[in-house]
């Protein structure tokens, strides 16, 4: 058994053993939802159906129904697109980065925060497949031998990587995340009573039995999968970000894009992992799991990844000035005066100076805290993308082009759409999957265990028993 | 035709679990299988499952996407319609890389990740539909099953080491016949 320094904080509150593990955790599967959830879901199902709506009638009339204009042709949709993707990047970094580094911190979390992206990524994929204008036409994204005309798909565009990029990103996440169920899965199905549970659990358990050679390439494939989505995590939003750098736009055309772009996608997403955690683990009881340390853990990641995005905005305005390229300096110069200023402080105060906040300890151990504070990021990380995209393209080399920007109630529509969508998804899951992982939670459970680390501190070398 | 009896090694807890696996193996008794709740760190040396290979296999779908992204990309921008996009020519396939890089990437991590996980499914047998293979359902909560077969001479030494290793229950699950190899 591997045993832990009495100075780190347990990471399972209480006396739990492995059963108690496994009774919390099919909980809410076993149990009758709360009220509280159907009327979530009634909430989140209803505007994701407005949000079909609107959908529906960007693609019954076309476009036109957008606010966008001949300037900022990119403007809402685009928008929405990176920050869904930003928020889909905790997840993966959760389950990837953090198993590389082995932080047993991360079992709490990674079941959930693998979801969130799924659904994340999903609602992204809405934005980008429509804002191709015919959606029905997007299979030419891909290099299919084409007789539309006699060109292939242009290799040096940093739009087609994105192709590439996020379909690899989305299929990838999606079977690490599934890889991970399976074996609890296959506990809900040796657990449930109810025969149409039975049965849907051992069609999804795909009989998972447990055998330690099972376990062993379970293992391996774990360790391979995070060790080859660490680095695609940091690629799609490098690639993304090169939607807008390799442009030549002032503004835009920045070589400090990706890695600022990536920390503002770790940033967003564990903002967004704590505000559905928060909510988690209060409905679901969890809180022995998913503690204090657990959040204060978080908040940390967000102050990191707060302060690197605040450095680059600053380090974009000094190379503005810096570099001498008049163009460039009236970019940003717009962007912190001009019409849409509002938006540039916006940014600035959610992202640079609120998480500022979590240095101070009572606040970044504070639930109530950290809740507002989560959405405020996710705030700010949304007018972040605004900020780089429309007034930058309000305002380039021709003036006589220069225009203003309104979204219209169609784009609102969608984007409440997908906050519905990604709402339902996620209620769903919580409901009727296992919301942590509870399999990997059991290997810690000796060395990270409130009761069994007071047991080892006080030199009871048999330890405490598990069951 | 050789009789073996089934025996299932029911215990609480991993530690006494794999002492009685160490014990089963020194006195040469063969251990089927065992069926855990969660991943036991070192069980796998102490019952004798050697370490798998699927990382190279991993790698091999690495290769493999690697040279599909190559050899797509080539026929497509060089070989069937090279072209020059904003003055960046794709004459030739090494004046041309650095723009397939990333494409290049995405290729091997897709195929090497799905390989990946195919052939672990496909080689635990994990199927949608295929029956629980776990013997005893309780072994995905939290008891540890130890799972045996043995003829009727070893199965009497099995039980004495179990149960002298803090077993929670020995139960005997019926005996299967094995046709001699011939």
């Amino acid at each position: 058994m591997h045993a832990e320094s009495e100075i780190r904080e347990p990471l399972i509150l209480g006396t739990k053993t492995y059963r108690q593990i496994t009774d919390d955790i099919i909980a809410p599967i076993e149990g009758k939802a709360s009220k509280g959830w159907y009327v979530l879901l009634t909430i989140f199902s209803l505007t994701f159906l407005w949000g079909l709506g609107c959908l529906s009638y960007t693609i019954g009339v076309g476009i036109g129904a957008w606010g966008s204009n001949n300037s900022a042709d990119w403007a809402w949709d685009i928008t929405n697109f990176v920050w869904w993707i930003g928020i889909g990047h905790a997840g993966t970094l959760i389950s990837a980065v953090l198993l590389l580094f082995r932080q047993k911190w991360r079992m709490g979390i990674n079941r959930s925060a693998e979801a969130m992206t799924i659904f994340a990524v999903m609602c992204a994929a809405i934005f980008v497949m429509l804002h191709t204008g015919r959606p029905w036409l997007d299979y030419m994204l891909f290099p299919l031998p084409n007789q539309f005309g006699s060109l292939w798909p242009n290799f040096n565009s940093p739009l087609l990587w994105d192709v590439f990029a996020v379909s690899t990103y989305f299929t990838v996440s999606l079977v690490f995340w599934y890889i991970g169920l399976i074996p609890d899965f296959g506990m809900i199905r040796d657990r449930v009573i109810k025969p149409w549970q039975k049965k849907m659990y051992s069609f999804l358990s795909f009989g998972w039995g447990g055998s330690a050679r099972h376990w062993s390439r379970f293992e391996e494939t774990s360790l391979v999968l995070a060790g080859l989505s660490t680095p695609l995590v940091f690629s799609v939003h490098s690639i993304v970000s090169m939607d807008f750098a390799t442009s030549i736009l002032p503004g835009w055309h920045t070589t400090i894009f990706p890695p600022y772009f990536v920390s503002g996608a770790v940033f967003s997403g564990f903002a967004m992992v704590l505000t559905l955690m928060l909510v988690v683990r209060k409905i679901y009881k969890l809180e022995s799991y998913i503690t204090i340390k657990h959040i204060e853990y978080m908040n940390i990641v967000i102050i990191v990844t707060g302060s690197i995005v605040g450095v680059a905005y600053l380090t974009e305005l000094f190379m503005a000035w810096y570099s001498g390229v008049e163009w460039e300096q009236y970019a940003f110069l717009n962007r912190a005066t001009g019409p849409l200023a509002w938006s540039y402080w916006c940014m600035m105060t959610c992202n640079v100076f609120s998480p500022q906040l979590f240095w101070i300890k009572k606040i970044r151990t504070s639930i109530l805290a950290t809740f507002i504070l989560s959405i405020v990021v996710n705030i700010g990380m949304w007018f972040e993308r605004f900020v780089i995209i429309v007034p930058t393209l309000l305002r380039t080399f021709l003036p006589s082009s220069w225009n203003t920007y309104t979204p219209s109630f169609i784009d609102i529509g969608i984007f409440i759409g997908t906050i519905g969508m990604f709402g339902t998804f996620f209620l769903l899951f919580s409901r009727f999957f296992p919301v942590i992982a509870q399999a990997e939670l059991k290997t810690i459970l000796k060395s990270s265990g409130e009761a069994q680390k007071k047991a080892a501190a006080n030199h009871k070398h048999e330890g405490v028993s598990t069951h | 035709m050789a009789t073996k009896q089934i025996i299932h090694g029911v215990f609480g807890d991993e530690v006494p679990m794999m002492e009685a696996c160490k014990k089963l193996r020194a006195s040469g008794i063969r251990i089927k299988e065992v069926f855990t709740p969660c991943p036991v760190h070192g069980l796998d040396g102490i019952i004798g499952v050697p370490r798998t290979r699927l990382a190279i296999c991993a790698f091999l779908y690495g290769l493999t996407g690697i040279g599909l992204a190559t050899l797509m990309m080539w026929y497509m921008m060089i070989h069937d319609w090279p072209n020059d996009i904003g003055g960046k020519p794709t004459w030739a396939y090494y004046f041309a890389v650095p723009a397939f890089i990333p494409i290049t990437f995405e290729s091997t991590v897709f195929c090497a990740a799905h390989g990946m996980a195919l052939t672990y499914l496909l080689r635990c047998m994990l199927v949608p539909g295929a029956k629980a293979k776990n013997p005893d359902p309780r072994s995905t909560d939290d008891k540890f099953v130890v799972y045996l077969e043995l003829n009727d001479e070893q199965a009497k030494k099995a039980e004495a080491i179990l149960k002298a290793n803090s077993v929670e229950e020995v139960n005997y699950k019926g005996t299967i016949h094995i046709e001699p190899a011939y």
